[in-house]
Formats: C-alpha cells, sequence, structure tokens
C-alpha cells in the first residue's frame, strides 16, 4: 500500500511539472517579453507566501511542545540530573526566545521591503553601534551559559565518590553484563587474555579482591546511594546510555571509563506517576495494535555508538530499589569464586 | 597562465573531458556531484522507509538492494551501511567536492578577473581525482560482502576488524582507498584556489574590494589544506593497522572468539585526528554556502551587503575557531573532563561571529526592495535553517547538557539543519544564480519556485521533529526503534518524517528537471541577468576560455555599490570608475 502511495506521490508530482511547463509556456507566449527576472507578481507572491509558511513553521515550533511533549523523557531520576535540567530550561528558553525574534524578523522584513517597480532601496553600508551591540550582546549571555555549563559539567563529572558504590559494565557484541564488587566495594583486575569458559569478564581469578565480585546480567541499583560505574569493552566502542539518568559514557577497548551518579527514584515509584502512567498507555496501545502484550515501564541501558549488525537491539534492564531490597537481591547473586570453582 | 593569447585547436577531449578551462571543470564538478546526490537521496529514502514502516516489505527495496532486502526487508547490516555511504556522499562527494569544485572553480577566476586557474592543469588533476574517488565509492556498493557501514566516521575498531562487522571488509578498504583519493583532489584544488585568489586579482581588486563569496571561498580552501592532510593521515594509519598489523587504534581486543595481539593503541586516537578535519570541514561545507548566500542576498535586496567588514571578519573568527573545537564530538570518550571544558569554551564562542552574521543578513533585507529570484528564496531559506540549526548547538556544544543528547537523533535533527540544509540551499542558490553564466540560458522561474517551496517546507518537515525523537532518547543508527518499549509511540512521527522526505526527494526532480531542460530549450540569457556588480557578469555570454575577450577589466569599486545615490540605476558595476568626487561607499 505504501509502495503505491509512493509511487503515486512520484507521478503526480511528474505529471505537475509537466503541466507547470505548459502552464509556463503558454504564459509567456501571451505575455509580451520583459528584461525583469522577476515581477512584481511574483515579488507579491513569494513574499507573502515567505510570510506565511515562515511564521506559521516559527508558530508550529511553539506548538510541537504541546503536541509532541508527551514524547520527551521525563526529569532525570538522577541527582547530577536535576541540575542538568535547570542548565537545560535556561538555554532551552534562550534559544526559542532567539529563535522567535530571528525568524519573525527575516520573514517579516523579507515581506515589508518586497521589491515594487518603482521602490529604491536604502544604501546603508554599515552601522557600527548596532554592530557592536550585536556582538556584545551575544558575548555576554554566552559567557554567562558557558560558565554556568561549565559549573555544571564539573559537578557532574568530577564528583566526590567516596562511599560510591562500585559497579562494573562489560560491553560487547552484543551484549551487557554487569560486575559488583562485593563486600569489599573492590573490583578484582580484569584483563582482556584472562577470557575463556565462565569468566566472560577476562577477571583476574588469582586476584583476592574478585573473589566476592558478583556478574550478573540485570543491574540492580539502591535508591539514594552514590554509584560509581566503570566501563570496560571487549571489541568495538560501545556506549552505555542510561536516558533516564542523564548518564552517557563511552565503553572503548583498553580503556577504563566511569560515570558517577545517584538513583533518586525506584522503578516503583515512578510507574506510579501519572505521567508515566500515561506514557505506558500510549506504548501499550501501540503494542496492542501489533498483538504484543502489554509490558511495565522499565529503566534501560542501551548502547549508543555503532558497533555492528545488532546495534539496535543492545541493552540491560536497571531497576532502582530500596537498599533493603537491593541488598537482598545482591545476597542471591553467586560470587565469582564459586562460579569459577563450580566449573 | 594568466595570458591565454595562444589558440590552440579544442578537440571533444580536451574540451569536454580533459578540460583544464576552469568554466568546464566546475561543471564537471557539478554533474558528479548531481549523480552523486541523486545516490545518496535514494539511499536515505530506503533506510527513512525501515523506519516509518520496520520490518514491512517493499517490493522496490528488493529491486535496489536484491540480497540485502530479502522480500523487501531491509537487512540490518544493509540499514547501517546506507546511513553510513549515505553520510559520507553527502558530506565529501556533494557538500565538499560538490560544492566547493563547483563555485570555485567556477567563481574565482570570473569574480577576481583572472583568465583561469593559476594551474590549470592540477585543476584538471583535481576533478579526475574525485572523479576516480566517486567511481571507488560507487564500486564499493556493489561487492559481495557490502559497502562500509561503519558509520561515515568510521571509527575503530569497528570499521578496522573485518570480524566486527560484514562492511569492515573489502567496504572499507575501498571506502579508505576512495577517501585518499578524495584528499588528494581536496588539496590539488585548494592549493590552486588559494594561489589564485591571492596573486592572480585583476588591477585594482585589493582584498577589501573582494566579494565575500572570494573571502569565504579563501578561508574555506585554507581550512581544507590544513586539515584534510591529517584525515589521510589517520586513514593511512587505518590502513596500517588494518592490513599491517599495527596497534595504532587498537588494544586488548577479543572479537569472536579471537583474541588480538594488537596492544598500546588508542581508538580515541583516530577520533581526534577525524575530528581534526571532521569539525572544520562542517565549515568547509558551510562557509562557501554563506559566501555565495552574502553576493545573492545583498544582490537581490538591491542593498550593499551590511557590514562587509564584519561579515569578513566573522569568516575570519569562524575559520580559526573551527580549529579548536573538534573534542565536542568527543565529550562522552571518557576524555578528562578539563578537556570537555575547553572545548565547551571554544564551541560555544563560534556562537557570537555566527550571531554577527545573521544580524547582518537580516539587516541587508531591512528597507531593501528584494526581488524574489529564486537563487533569493534558497538564501532566505539559508539564513532561516542556519539559524534553527545553529541554535541547537548551543545545546550540543555545552558537554553537560550534551550527556543527554550524544549521538541521539537531536544530533541528527541539528547537522542537518545547520550544516546539510544550509548548504544545500546554498549550492542551489548558486546553481539558480549562477546557471546563466554557465550555460548561457535562463532557468525557468516558475519550476525554480516550486522546487524551492516543495524543497523548504519538507526540508523542515523532515528534520524539526526529530528534535523530539532525540529528546525521546532514541539513539541513531538504530535499525529500529521497536526492540524498547520506551520508544514505542514514536512511530507516528517517524512516519511524518519519512512522508516529508519522499515528497522532499520527489520535488528534486524539478531542479532536475529544470535543470537539463534549461541547458537545451531555456531562454538565452542577457549579459546581467540580475543586474549585478561582481565582474563575472562583464564576460560575454558566450563563455570563450580566457575569459574576457581583450584586456581583463580594471577594478574601480567595491561589489556592494546597489542602490548608491547618485548613481543612474540602482547597480554600479565594480569596473566603472568613481564618478567625480564620488566616496568608495
Amino acid at each position: 500500500m505504501t509502495t503505491f502511495l509512493s509511487f503515486l506521490i512520484v507521478a503526480l508530482v511528474l505529471i505537475g511539472i509537466v503541466q507547470i511547463v505548459r502552464i509556463f509556456e503558454i504564459a509567456s507566449k501571451l505575455n509580451k517579453p520583459s528584461d525583469k527576472p522577476v515581477s512584481d507578481q511574483d515579488n507579491k507572491y513569494n513574499a507573502l507566501a515567505l510570510l506565511i509558511v515562515g511564521l506559521g513553521f516559527t508558530a508550529f515550533v511553539g506548538y510541537s511542545f504541546k503536541l509532541w511533549g508527551h514524547l520527551i523523557l521525563p526529569d532525570a531520576v538522577t541527582l547530577h540530573g536535576q541540575g542538568i535540567k535547570t542548565l537545560w530550561d535556561i538555554t532551552g528558553i534562550l534559544i526559542l526566545v532567539t529563535f522567535f525574534i530571528t525568524q519573525t524578523l527575516l520573514f517579516v522584513f523579507a515581506y515589508k521591503y518586497r521589491g515594487r517597480e518603482g521602490n529604491t532601496a536604502l544604501f546603508q553600508t554599515h552601522n557600527n553601534k548596532l554592530e557592536l551591540l550585536w556582538t556584545f550582546v551575544p558575548a555576554v549571555v554566552l559567557t554567562a551559559l558557558i560558565l554556568f555549563g561549565l559549573r555544571t559539567w564539573n559537578e557532574t563529572m568530577v564528583p566526590d565518590t567516596e562511599g560510591a558504590t562500585v559497579i562494573e559494565v562489560y560491553a560487547q557484541q552484543f551484549n551487557w553484563t554487569a560486575r559488583y564488587a562485593g563486600a569489599d566495594n573492590q573490583l578484582g583486575n580484569a584483563h582482556y587474555t584472562s577470557i575463556g569458559g565462565v569468566n566472560t569478564l577476562g577477571v583476574d581469578i588469582n586476584d583476592t579482591l574478585s573473589f566476592d565480585d558478583k556478574v550478573v546480567r540485570e543491574i540492580h541499583l539502591p535508591v539514594g546511594q552514590q554509584i560509581l560505574m566503570r566501563f570496560r569493552s571487549q571489541d568495538v566502542i560501545h556506549s552505555a546510555f542510561m536516558p533516564h539518568f542523564n548518564v552517557q559514557m563511552n565503553c572503548v577497548p583498553g580503556m577504563n571509563t566511569q560515570f558517577a551518579f545517584t538513583p533518586i527514584k525506584t522503578t516503583k515509584e515512578i510507574r506510579e506517576e501519572q505521567e508515566m502512567i500515561e506514557r505506558m498507555e500510549l506504548v501499550n496501545s501501540e503494542r496492542a495494535k501489533k498483538g504484543e502484550e502489554p509490558v511495565e515501564f522499565d529503566y534501560v541501558l542501551l548502547c549508543n555508538k555503532i558497533c555492528g549488525a545488532a546495534h539496535y537491539n543492545m541493552q540491560i534492564k536497571v531497576i532502582v530499589e530500596t537498599q533493603e531490597e537491593y541488598n537482598a537481591w545482591l545476597s542471591e547473586q553467586q560470587t565469582f569464586q564459586s562460579l569459577v570453582s563450580a566449573q | 597562465m594568466s595570458n591565454h593569447e595562444h589558440h590552440h585547436e579544442e578537440t571533444f577531449i580536451t574540451k569536454y573531458i580533459f578540460s583544464q578551462d576552469h568554466k568546464m571543470i566546475a561543471k564537471q564538478f557539478l554533474i558528479t556531484a548531481m549523480v552523486m546526490g541523486v545516490i545518496a537521496v535514494m539511499m536515505s529514502i530506503f533506510f527513512r522507509m525501515q523506519l516509518a514502516w520496520p520490518e514491512e516489505g517493499f517490493p522496490i527495496l528488493e529491486m535496489f538492494l536484491g540480497k540485502w532486502a530479502p522480500s523487501g526487508v531491509l537487512d540490518p547490516n544493509m540499514y547501517l551501511a546506507l546511513v553510513t555511504i549515505h553520510g559520507t556522499i553527502m558530506v565529501f562527494f556533494v557538500l565538499t567536492g560538490g560544492l566547493s569544485g563547483t563555485f570555485f572553480n567556477f567563481l574565482i577566476p570570473l569574480q577576481i578577473g583572472a583568465r583561469d586557474m593559476a594551474s590549470g592543469f592540477l585543476n584538471m588533476l583535481s576533478y579526475w581525482f574525485f572523479f576516480t574517488s566517486s567511481v571507488i565509492m560507487i564500486i564499493s556498493l556493489f561487492i559481495q560482502s557490502g559497502p562500509a557501514a561503519a558509520g561515515w566516521t568510521i571509527y575503530p575498531p569497528l570499521s578496522a576488524l573485518p570480524q566486527a562487522m560484514p562492511g569492515s571488509g573489502l567496504g572499507m578498504t575501498l571506502w579508505l582507498v576512495s577517501m585518499s583519493l578524495f584528499v588528494v583532489s581536496s588539496l590539488l584544488g585548494g592549493l590552486n584556489y588559494i594561489v589564485t585568489i591571492l596573486n592572480l586579482r585583476t588591477k585594482g581588486m585589493s582584498m577589501t574590494r573582494l566579494p565575500l563569496t572570494m573571502w569565504a571561498f579563501l578561508v574555506t580552501a585554507i581550512l581544507g589544506v590544513l586539515s584534510f592532510p591529517v584525515l589521510l593521515s589517520a586513514v593511512l594509519l587505518l590502513i596500517f593497522d588494518r592490513g599491517f598489523g599495527t596497534a595504532f587504534y587498537l588494544s586488548d581486543i577479543m572479537i569472536q572468539g579471537e583474541m588480538l595481539t594488537q596492544t598500546g593503541g588508542s581508538p580515541v586516537l583516530f577520533q581526534h585526528l577525524f575530528w581534526f578535519l571532521g569539525h572544520p570541514e562542517v565549515y568547509i561545507v558551510l562557509l562557501p554556502a554563506l559566501g555565495i548566500t552574502s553576493e545573492i542576498v545583498s544582490t537581490n535586496s538591491r542593498k550593499p551587503i551590511f557590514g562587509y567588514r564584519a561579515m569578513v571578519g566573522s569568516i575570519l573568527a569562524i575559520g580559526f575557531l573551527s580549529f579548536i573545537v573538534w573534542g565536542h564530538h568527543m565529550f562522552m570518550t571518557g576524555m578528562n573532563p578539563f578537556l570537555g571544558s575547553v572545548f565547551t569554551f571554544t564551541t560555544l564562542l563560534i556562537a557570537i561571529p555566527s550571531a554577527v552574521k545573521v544580524f547582518n543578513y537580516i539587516t541587508t533585507l531591512w528597507k531593501g526592495n528584494i526581488q524574489f529570484t529564486t537563487a533569493m528564496l534558497f538564501s532566505i531559506g539559508l539564513v532561516s535553517t542556519f539559524i534553527s540549526g545553529g541554535l541547537t548547538g548551543l545545546i550540543l556544544g555545552d558537554s553537560a547538557l550534551d550527556i543527554n543528547v550524544h549521538d541521539t537523533y537531536f544530533v541528527v535533527a541539528h547537522f542537518h539543519i545547520v550544516m546539510g540544509l544550509s548548504a544545500i540551499f546554498g549550492m542551489f542558490a548558486g546553481i539558480y544564480h549562477w546557471f546563466p553564466k554557465m550555460y548561457g540560458k535562463m532557468m525557468n522561474k516558475n519550476l525554480g519556485y516550486a522546487h524551492f517551496w516543495l524543497t523548504f517546507i519538507s526540508a523542515y518537515g523532515v528534520f524539526y521533529p526529530m528534535h523530539f525523537i532525540g529528546m525521546a532518547g532514541v539513539p541513531r543508527r538504530y535499525y529500529t526503534n521497536t526492540s524498547f518499549p520506551m520508544f514505542e509511540g514514536l512511530l507516528e512521527i517517524n512516519e511524518l518524517v519519512t512522508i516529508f522526505a519522499i515528497l522532499g526527494a520527489s520535488a528534486q526532480l524539478f531542479f532536475f528537471f529544470n535543470f537539463f531542460y534549461s541547458i537545451f530549450r531555456g531562454k538565452d540569457a542577457p549579459q546581467n541577468p540580475w543586474r549585478s556588480n561582481t565582474i563575472e557578469w562583464t564576460t560575454p555570454v558566450e563563455r570563450i576560455h580566457g575569459n574576457w575577450p581583450g584586456e581583463i577589466p580594471e577594478v574601480h569599486r567595491w561589489a556592494y555599490d546597489y542602490s548608491k545615490p547618485g548613481a543612474d540605476e540602482d547597480f554600479v558595476s565594480q569596473i566603472i570608475p568613481l564618478k567625480e568626487g564620488e566616496e568608495e561607499h
């Protein structure tokens, strides 16, 4: 059906071309030839169209937030995410205001000063005062934005990680594995040459720090507790992206990277929020159309750096829960030592 | 070569194929870029269909892609190959080779008053390297394992290891060979452009009388000459890593159960080298379009360009800054956060000269007598997209805000609007404006209008909604969004995008028809159809080798004396001497 529609569109456009050319040829025979490249009529219609389409688009940009606003990710569920949200809002307002002013001026001027026979344009080469003004104002605004941005960036990327729970996230084509540091909160050494058998992450089995490590296929995070997430990759570059947490970091083979954050909302809490209920209703109605089972909301960590054919489906579930639930879950997991000795 | 008194016999081959005439070489670049552009647009339609109607069978896909679309369903590897080659062709072959190759070659000698480029031979060589490079890129589409598919940025290890994906086999080798030749072409051209603008200006054409097109082209050529060699070195090192067992970019890798012996390299090194070209490249694409637009906006507003010196200053500032911002593509690589701070700082500074340019364009329209030629409409379209796309740069360039939109559709929306649309609008504007000079014919005005309006509306229709897809957290280069429940509910908006993409692509038929129809059956062009000041319009319509039949005219004023009080008409050509008592602007 859609293929047919696309062909139909193409065919219609082609017919349109032929018709327009014909009209043009007939019209040019009727009109006496003019040496001006465009007529006042052309100017009038194009200027009017610019005004309507230009301002229409500008207005639509405002309306689009009402129309599609529900698609935007909910507020980040991390401490640093709140700081970023303030910066985002300020920058967003600034962008929209500048957008509305400049686009409106552009299209209004284009309409207002459309060419008319007998009109003369103003001969005006420059105006230093005006030019200084619009160099100076953006410079001041940007300085403020840069300072605010750098502060937020440093708070996010260089936090104090004393007492943070250490979790390693390990990437390979096309799945994620997590390793918890265990009771000592220290991860055992790992190197790719140690990979083999059940030891899929290449952990050093002789490193005593590794004995209580726990290798899992689902990420659980205690709410309100700072997490220091470390990243490694086995093969190509991947990127660990947790959209709801405002967390993203590349996983680079041969390199260790990290990101620290504090989740502030459990999976259970966000599922009960009105906004999330409405989102999931939309999701489940889409799924119902395809005959798929309804699902509940879950946080997710996904791959955000092209890594091969199944890049689009490289994900691991993330669950934020209370400290007690987290402790209970963690104590059920097998330690690395028992995993290796069971082999 | 500046003195072309000798008239050699021209055969078909020396005139149309191995031509050394800058005007013919420009047309060769243009036609090649148009062919490449059609291929890249078709690719984008194919992958857009997959995104809007995931895993639905389309016979048309099977027709074009064969085994890569069994029963019309696009293969995930082919999806990645299509986005990769689409990006490569658009950025390099259409918007660099096509835009620069066409207009630099065509306009530089004509606007500075030279008989030809400094070296006609190098110029010819530049085209033929470009042509060979294009052919190799196209050949890579037809090989067994498929074309390169690691994204147009070809980050290793994905691009370095044939085990990582089918596209990283022979397809990637051909990509690298093609790109090496492309860099050679671009360097040969770039050196020629710089030398020509600096040395072959006619009498009276001082740097401060150069049209803004020439300033933009000069700075672009300098950017290219300084940054493309770095891409070449990055590519060569990658070839070593792929073929000769070196470890520039590889370390500690186990892939498909195979343990590689390379250690000590860094994949991030490649990104630094790549983006050291990659970011200036954005401006290599954009500045020529801005230069072309400056000329067209001024001519058709019948007003001097507002703030000529500020415009030149902005071009220089943007050119300089473009070299120290590359790291903003790499905020999430795990590089030192302090380095991120530095790149945030330099990146956001670019907004200042960009803002100055926008305000100057808008003020040029103010109290003008605007003639809406097709070229003028595309130029206004460019200013609009330059604003829309430039503003979202404030988000992406700010490292803290980048965390959550990095590599999402928000980025796709941003760079397509600010770089893709602006540059292609500039290119269309240039074609419509200088077509009479290129072919001695006029393009059909009404077809041009239809082309502009459909293109302008569908361009925003395609890329504006993508901001929301990005803010929903959807990563780019995903074969489908259906593997995550959180992205369900985006199908409708994706369908809208695809429909606009098909509409926009179809609209280009107006252009192609108009272009080729006008070459053969267009109305004959007068010598100076837009009543413009620059000196290319003083050459005869017949387009002779050597450009001016007699002496090259002397230049007496800048290019922007439009509607000057006391003048007989609303334009005064650069070759007309100042009247007694007349001040030079």
